[in-house]
């Protein structure tokens, strides 16, 4: 069993199609969808982590690459500016999934972007804003 | 018993022994008092955290023909800034925004650029862009002023503080149900988080909780330059609730600090904008501490489970200055990720950088190793805890329109 937390952008043609049904019909995939939206150039954006087989992880992948989806990985769309940042840790509770921590000898902050889930409530709450999300 | 001039001898002569208000904990832990006061020097705090209260006053120089900017008016990269003084001295706060910028009309406002952003452009060399209008005089014809300008190219650059550097503060908290928009950055609905800001035992005015050796006058690491204590901060307030080891239980001294901008870091004075609230400017501050005595060195060695704060609710007794505290707890608790409200487990968060303490307190104590950085005696005390200062409300009185004044 594998579990991945990935991107899918879809191109305009493709928002009306049930990608995801298939993904769970066909490929016996499991799905969390973390965050969806439809963008003003009416390309579909979304983030979810999909848990299965790791041949029907792959499959499913395939399946999606053939359709025109792009995928990419979710840990390159949220960052952090290390210049930025000042490790404070205002974001620490509230991060949802423990994903900013703070280390208990050297007070720093540390950014585990496999384990961000996109919510983005870190982003804004920042006071230097060295949280970026490029989606 | 040491004088600060002793400990300047030693310092000049390369033999001071100085250590931060970290190390010190352990050291009279292992020592004890007396031994530790005999073998060390100073004691060398620090603190990173959000203080609104600072700004800086620039003389740019006088253009050809002269301009008074003095009762008119002027902006940096779109931030006003406060001309009421003579003809081209200005001064930029840290929390001023641009006149169009939307503020908390889409609730909770970002507050993305304004002062302390400036100061930290300023500090770093770029190039700010002014613009000035003015009335005319006989003396100072021109009406308008475009002009990019440069802080190597300024008359003065001085970073002016008028409160920092608190010692102790709230820690905040929200009982309502839904999400507010502080200071003290977002507090979840029903003790969802509890946000702190202080270095706890690295913070300059804990170390010294009687103003004993920090004084007017005292030299200080500022922004990563040198500075001095010019004053005692707004809404001084040495009164409040003490422990028996002399540490206040709430928000007491302050110190106004001021510092020659030009020799500063942009990495120590950085902007930082609050969701839904403003601006502001984290600001690096060290104090040195002397050992003149065994008294000096306790203080100094206080540790985190040795100093308490309240917590505080930011929904109504905050804003509706209704005074009284939920809870107490000490800053060990605090960084330890969660303590426990109302029978409740909270999770906690710091609006100080803990870890850029350390580092200005790492960074005093090389200056002063190195021989560049000498203690200063100071010229006058602090507002101590028998002086009688406090922090008043205002005590509002309303004003009553005659019919006259009405039309």
């Amino acid at each position: 069993m594998i579990s991945k937390k990935i991107v899918l952008h879809f191109p305009q043609r493709l928002v009306d199609e049930p990608i995801v049904y298939k993904l769970v019909k066909d490929f016996d995939l499991k799905f969390n969808i973390l965050k969806a939206s439809v963008t003003p150039e009416e390309e579909g954006l979304m983030v979810l982590e999909l848990t299965g087989k790791a041949e029907n992880y792959d499959s499913g992948i395939e399946y999606l690459n053939s359709c025109g989806v792009k995928i990419q990985s979710l840990s390159h769309d949220v960052t952090r500016n290390d210049v930025k940042c000042t490790d404070c840790g205002v974001c620490i509770p509230i991060c949802p999934v423990a994903a900013l921590e703070v280390d208990s000898k050297t007070r720093k902050v540390a950014f585990h972007n496999k384990k961000c889930i996109a919510c983005e409530l870190c982003v804004k709450i920042c006071p230097t804003r060295a949280m970026q999300v490029h989606f | 018993m040491k004088t600060i001039k002793e400990i300047n001898e030693k310092i000049r002569k390369g033999e001071v022994v100085v250590v931060t208000a970290e190390e010190i904990i352990e050291l009279v832990a292992k020592k004890g008092a007396k031994k530790a006061a005999q073998e060390v020097d100073v004691v060398t705090t620090g603190t990173f955290g959000p203080m609104c209260s600072s700004g800086a006053y620039f003389n740019i120089g006088h253009s050809k023909p002269r301009i008074k900017l003095g009762g008119g008016a002027c902006r940096l990269n779109d931030v006003p800034v406060y001309t009421g003084f003579a003809a081209v001295d200005i001064y930029l706060g840290a929390t001023a925004i641009p006149d169009d910028d939307p503020r908390n009309k889409v609730f909770p406002g970002e507050f993305k650029y304004g002062g302390a952003h400036v100061i930290n452009e300023i500090v770093s060399g770029a190039d700010v862009r002014l613009e000035g209008h003015a009335y005319g005089t006989d003396c100072y014809p021109r009406r308008k002023l475009e002009t990019y300008i440069n802080i190597k190219d300024l008359n003065e650059a001085v970073l002016f503080n008028i409160r920092n550097c608190y010692q102790n503060y709230n820690v905040a908290v929200n009982l309502s149900d839904k999400p507010i928009y502080t200071y003290m950055g977002m507090l979840k609905p029903n003790l969802g988080n509890a946000n702190y800001c202080s270095a706890g035992q690295l913070s300059p005015l804990l170390k010294d909780p009687y103003y004993k050796t920090i004084g007017i006058g005292t030299r200080i690491f500022l922004g990563g330059g040198i500075g001095y204590v010019s004053w005692q901060g707004t809404q001084h307030n040495p009164s409040v609730k003490r422990k028996e080891n002399g540490i206040p239980q709430a928000p007491a001294g302050t110190l106004a600090v001021i510092g020659d901008l030009k020799q500063m870091q942009q990495k120590w004075l950085v902007g930082v904008s609050m969701l839904g609230y403003g601006v502001s400017l984290n600001v690096g501050i060290g104090v040195p501490i002397p050992i003149l005595d065994e008294e000096v060195v306790k203080a100094a060695a206080v540790a985190d489970k040795e100093i308490y704060a309240q917590v505080v609710d930011y929904s109504r007794d905050y804003p509706q200055m209704i005074p009284g505290s939920i809870a107490e707890v000490n800053y060990s608790q605090l960084k330890s990720g969660k303590i426990i409200v109302q029978g409740k487990e909270v999770p906690t968060g710091n609006l100080s950088s803990y870890s850029k303490a350390r580092e200005i307190a790492e960074e005093l104590k090389k200056w002063i190793k190195k021989g560049d950085f000498l203690l200063s005696e100071p010229v006058a005390a602090l507002p101590g805890v028998e002086s009688g200062y406090g922090l008043k409300p205002l005590k509002e009185r309303p004003i009553e329109q005659s019919p006259q004044e009405a039309r």
